[in-house]
């Protein structure tokens, strides 16, 4: 979306030390007291190593054509009538397990989760630090491009950034591409929020005391931009990246139903929810209500930790 | 208070209650493009308006052709029919149907410029005799005229001309064509409103000059883009006719109280297309494997298609070893054997033709076309690796499909063809098998090229002998069949589906007449 | 605060001008339209002809400009899909689309408001914690998946309200209104509904932080020092501190909810620009892709423009620098 996130109002400016605070255990007292906190760190610790492990736990590759068997097709799950041993929560029309499926899927989905987020912190940090430090034209252009961006939603840009690329490439590499053309398309939406919050988190840094010394002292700009103000942004960027996260999974499962997603050949988790999606009414539901529960536990554990993680490091709002 | 109610109710009901009565209530996956039928070539359009216009001879609910328009034809010279026209036919604006309509509504198809002057090859003018009597004069023998005209339809020349419409509607001069919107034809439907991709308003023409074999007043057409909604809508009963209902809904549909699938086997036939080329577009090998015979019979041998017939299409396809369905003229059951299931064998003909080790290739499907098309060629993909090729499995929307393959940009790619308007085996000599040469071979997989069939689709292309035609179509289709061509997938199941009040016949060729539909309420 | 208001009309110019390029581009980008309208076995001379009467033949800057002054005055041309003006298509389609995001709007803030309120009022209550969570879970399910479901529900299952399309409409003008007719009314529910779950969830949330905010302020603890009432307190003094930001918020989730109604309007099949822009999409219509992204361009640089004059009117202590970024 445009503007923030579903979990909150854009987090504040944080205070200078945050970092300090947190490692002396401010945040990790509240972490131990917040119950919805814990529970989505060990969802979200399950998840990941899910993913990390995928080729590892699967019992197949879901991508590995030459592995599915037709025969084997729309399995229910094993403890159902008709379910087999071999594929625990089913098969899919092709005979894909869904099990392993859900893993891989999971994987891809958090690669593209990832790479966008940092992505679109890695540019929204330059910017950000670039406009607050530098000032004058170039911080003017930066904030007017991002009033740009950040008045058109995620999934038009996203939708733009996919056309062109398909444009721009051969056909021939469309089905290569998609993951990256997903990556930057969620990622180029997202930098906004991040280089509103450095720069004027930087603007206000820029003319402390520690700062000015050091400018004295014949460092660099970048250096200090680098040394000195980002340590104290990282805070409030933590927090965006949270949400972001689980907003850049939504996302792609988003233009995947609108048919600019991954090719069904390597499904994310979203993916899989728009192919079961077409078996509602088939009875199958085991296709589309696994991948759907993982979907929303994954989403769900990361807003739910970034909402205590906003307001463990906001404590104003404790 | 309670009287003026009364009145109002009173009043409203003969306006509402029998027109409700007979009302049926349709929804495709997509709407019209237009409402010119001469404005593209998409089945779809066109028969959605044969509801409104009318061609000079049509298919009946059989897919036999019966006269419409004209009453009967008589074949004066071998490239000369004349046709005389019915009497006392009117269009919906009160306009009479005479020659000058043909005239000019011919001409306008068959135009330079008219996308559709490909269903009207050859045709050289149309002359008038009388007022109800016209010559069409073609380029030669022409045996499928006929079958070439269900698919024109007759617009009225006045109107054209007064709208400023007679020529075909030219996308490039920047102007709405007045076609596009509105409707003036003889058919048994006359437009009454219409709401591009929401609704579409037909009403029964009550000056028809044919019998109604419908009971129908009022046809609301939706187009209702997602299969889910479809079918949600069919069980709701908000639609009374979705038109495709998805396969793998068909138990559910079954399931549900006053609903059912109409099923039968259609008449599109799906099919891959083989690259014999030099060189394949995206292989790992020097020159191109698929010129050897033996390697396109592994492939055939390696894949299972009942195994796919009954997973995937639900037992309702048709596993075919032939280019067209047996309704179809031409077919012969020769044509229909495939080389059985047989992975050993596969791999031991791959290895013959020297690729023990197999050899990667493209396998290129569209993902929103044919009945799950994308899972087809997945299941595809997996049994041919499992006989040792090295597919790549390319799935992509039809728009970026179809245009690779007209770049002959693929290696192995599925296409399907149901032989419309023509109905005929010469559909697939001419567009996908001959070697290509001006109107010929459209679809002719790169590379292939057989002279003898060549040769037999110049003959049957003016053959006016009937038996002759039939024998020589036969026997090319044959040759085709022996060369693997094309690799036969399966005859593509029509699935529609309706309340069980609705009757509406299912022709093979999966197009929705609505002039023989009832509805028994 | 005329001067703001000139700077900011300069500043959409410049805006629309860069979205207008990025729709020129891609018309390059996306294949030749030449290749669209003439038949394929067109000579080449027929070719030329159509390219000069398009007026392709002229260099890139001169076609831009072109592009420029004909879409100013609302002319994109003729779609490639049906050959009809691409202005009229998104004239019959706005209705739809603008009636949807209205409702939808409105539920948003109808219902989000008063439960931001109620859940700020009691942040430790059981049922606060419980309809956050429940907020949560229903945004982290893909929307697509949220209105199959509403369908199965609410038109299958229990047969209430209709799965697809606006009902019987009713033209007042131009415009196409399902507001007249109850089957008009009903067919709005379900999408929505659909449409407003993320954004009231959205303004239910930042209603929450702003009120938690504003009630810690001094300001309240003098109101309460004075002896005011809990009720004069939340109501008159509390939420009134709260409302610009949800004012600045809610504008720019109008935007959102423009582009969200793309999915909503597949799924229920609601006859508006965001289904004709998937149409368009998947056909590579560009035409009619350009014309719409430059419509929902304007419709936002428009209503940021709206949001920006009103904080400035809300909060005449802002200056125009602090105005976007709020927060």
């Amino acid at each position: 979306m445009a503007t923030p996130t579903p979990a909150s109002a854009p987090p504040r400016p944080a205070p200078a030390g945050l970092i300090a605070r947190a490692l002396s255990g401010d945040v990790a007292w509240s972490f131990r007291h917040s119950w919805s906190a814990r529970i989505s760190a060990l969802v979200l610790l399950i998840l990941f190593a899910a993913a990390i492990l995928a080729p590892w736990l699967a019992n197949q590759n879901p991508y590995d054509i030459g592995e599915l068997s037709l025969f084997d097709s729309e399995l229910p799950p094993a403890w159902a009538e008709g379910g087999d041993a071999r594929y625990w929560l089913g098969t899919d029309t092709l005979a894909r397990d869904v099990y392993s499926s859900i893993l891989y899927g999971l994987r891809l989905s958090l690669i593209v989760g990832f790479a966008s987020v940092a992505l679109a912190a890695v540019v929204g940090i330059s910017l950000g630090l670039l406009g607050g430090f530098v000032g004058g034209i170039v911080d003017a252009a930066i904030m007017r491009f991002a009033d740009v961006l950040l008045s058109f939603p995620t999934i038009l840009v996203a939708l733009l950034v996919n056309g062109i690329m398909r444009g721009a490439l051969p056909p021939a590499q469309h089905q290569q591409a998609a993951i990256w053309v997903l990556i930057l398309a969620i990622g180029l939406t997202n930098w906004v929020q991040y280089a509103r919050t450095v720069r004027s988190s930087t603007m206000v840094e820029r003319n402390k005391e520690y700062v000015q010394a050091a400018r004295i002292n014949g460092v660099s700009r970048a250096g200090i931009m680098v040394s000195h103000i980002l340590p104290n942004v990282l805070g409030p960027v933590l927090v965006i990246a949270t949400i972001n996260l689980g907003m850049a999974v939504l996302t792609e499962a988003t233009l995947s139903f609108l048919g600019v997603g991954m090719p069904a050949t390597q499904p994310s988790l979203g993916t899989l929810i728009r192919i079961g999606n077409e078996y509602l009414f088939s009875g199958i539901w085991w296709v589309v209500i696994f991948p759907s529960v993982v979907l929303v536990a994954l989403v769900l554990a990361v807003n739910l930790l970034g909402d205590w993680l906003r307001d463990a490091l906001n404590p104003k709002l404790r | 208070m309670i009287r003026s109610l009364l009145l109002t109710a009173a009043m409203s009901l003969p306006l509402t209650a029998p027109a409700a009565a007979e009302t049926l209530k349709w929804a495709t996956a997509r709407d019209v493009y237009g409402l010119d039928p001469h404005a593209v070539t998409d089945s779809f359009t066109n028969i959605f308006t044969h509801h409104l216009y009318e061609p000079l001879v049509r298919y009946d609910a059989e897919l036999r052709i019966e006269p419409a328009l004209a009453t009967r034809w008589e074949v004066i010279e071998p490239n000369r029919v004349r046709f005389f026209l019915r009497d006392g036919v009117t269009f919906h604006g009160g306009e009479a149907f005479d020659a000058d309509d043909v005239i000019v509504s011919l001409t306008r198809a068959a135009d330079p410029k008219s996308p559709l002057r490909g269903n009207l090859p050859g045709l050289t003018a149309v002359e008038k005799v009388d007022d109800l009597t016209v010559d069409v004069v073609m380029e030669g023998p022409t045996p499928l005229l006929n079958n070439y005209l269900t698919n024109i339809f007759i617009l009225d020349s006045g109107w054209l001309e007064a709208n400023g419409a007679t020529a075909p509607i030219d996308a490039s001069r920047g102007e709405e064509g007045y076609t596009t919107n509105n409707a003036n034809g003889t058919g048994p439907f006359r437009l009454e409103s219409r709401r591009p991709d929401a609704l579409n308003v037909l009403v029964a023409n009550e000056g028809w000059w044919d019998t109604p074999a419908h009971n129908l007043t009022r046809i609301e057409h939706s187009p209702i883009a997602s299969a889910a909604t479809r079918v949600a809508a069919l069980l709701s009963g908000e639609i009374d006719l979705i038109e495709p209902a998805p396969l793998q809904d068909a138990a559910r549909i079954e399931a549900a109280d006053g609903v059912r699938m109409l099923e039968n086997p259609g008449l599109r036939s799906i099919m891959m297309g083989i690259n014999m080329g030099d060189s394949l577009v995206d292989g790992n090998v020097e020159g191109n494997p698929l010129k050897d015979l033996r390697v396109r019979q592994a492939m055939m041998h390696a894949i299972n298609m009942d195994l796919i017939r009954d997973r995937i299409m639900r037992g309702k396809s048709r596993v075919t070893g032939s280019l067209i369905a047996p309704e179809v003229q031409g077919y012969t059951e020769a044509m229909d054997a495939r080389l059985p299931y047989d992975p050993d064998r596969a791999k031991a003909l791959l290895a013959e033709a020297g690729y023990p080790e197999g050899f990667a290739f493209n396998l290129n499907c569209p993902n929103d076309r044919y009945v799950n098309d994308e899972a087809i060629c997945q299941a595809m993909a997996a049994m041919l690796t499992q006989s040792g090729f090295q597919p790549r499995l390319v799935t992509e929307p039809r728009q970026i499909h179809f245009q690779k393959v007209d770049e002959r940009a693929v290696d192995v790619f599925m296409l399907g063809w149901a032989t419309l308007p023509m109905l005929d085996g010469f559909s697939v000599l001419s567009a996908m098998l001959a070697s290509p040469d001006g109107s010929y071979g459209t679809f002719t997989p790169a590379g292939y090229s057989n002279p003898r069939l060549d040769e037999l689709t110049q003959a049957i292309a003016i053959e006016m002998d009937e038996e002759k035609r039939l024998a020589m179509l036969s026997e090319a289709l044959m040759l085709a069949h022996e060369d693997i061509a094309w690799l036969p997938v399966h005859q593509q199941p029509l699935s529609w589906a309706a309340r069980d009040t609705v009757e509406v016949p299912q022709a093979a060729d999966d197009l929705v007449r609505l002039w023989y539909a009832r509805v028994n309420n | 605060m005329f001067g703001f208001l000139v700077r900011r009309i300069v500043q959409s110019v410049f805006v629309m001008l860069a979205v207008a390029l990025i729709a020129f581009m891609m018309f390059r980008f996306m294949g030749d339209p030449v290749n669209s309208m003439v038949s394929e076995n067109a000579s080449v001379a027929e070719r030329e002809e159509v390219r000069a009467r398009l007026g392709l033949d002229q260099p890139l800057y001169v076609q831009y400009a072109r592009f420029v002054t004909r879409a100013a005055q609302g002319d994109f041309g003729l779609s490639w899909r049906n050959a009809r003006p691409v202005s009229t298509l998104l004239a019959e389609r706005f209705p739809a689309t603008a009636e949807l995001v209205l409702v939808a709007a409105g539920l948003s803030l109808v219902l989000g408001i008063p439960l931001g309120i109620l859940t700020a009022l009691r942040p430790r209550a059981l049922s606060t914690q419980t309809l956050q969570f429940i907020s949560l879970v229903g945004i982290s399910l893909p929307t697509f998946v949220t209105g199959i479901l509403l369908i199965l529900t609410f038109s299958v299952w229990l047969g209430w309200l209709p799965s697809f399309g606006r009902g019987t409409v009713v033209d007042v003008g131009w415009w196409s209104t399902g507001f007249l007719t109850t089957t008009g009314l009903k067919a709005l529910i379900l999408p929505s509904v659909m449409l407003c779950l993320f954004q009231l969830t959205l303004i239910m949330r930042l209603v929450r932080a702003e009120m938690m905010e504003v009630l810690r302020t001094d300001y309240i603890k003098f109101a309460r020092a004075r002896g005011l009432s809990d009720r004069a307190i939340h109501f008159h003094h509390a939420l009134r501190n709260t409302l610009i930001p949800v004012i600045t918020i809610f504008g720019l989730q109008l935007g959102g909810l423009i582009a969200f109604a793309i999915i909503t309007e597949t799924v229920f099949q609601w006859p508006g620009m965001g289904a004709l822009f998937i149409q368009a999409v998947s056909f590579g219509d560009v035409p009619v892709m350009a014309a719409y992204l430059v419509l929902v361009s304007l419709i936002f640089v428009t209503i940021n423009t709206i949001v920006d004059l009103l904080y400035v009117v809300l909060d005449p202590r802002l200056r125009v620098d602090g105005a976007r970024g709020a927060h």
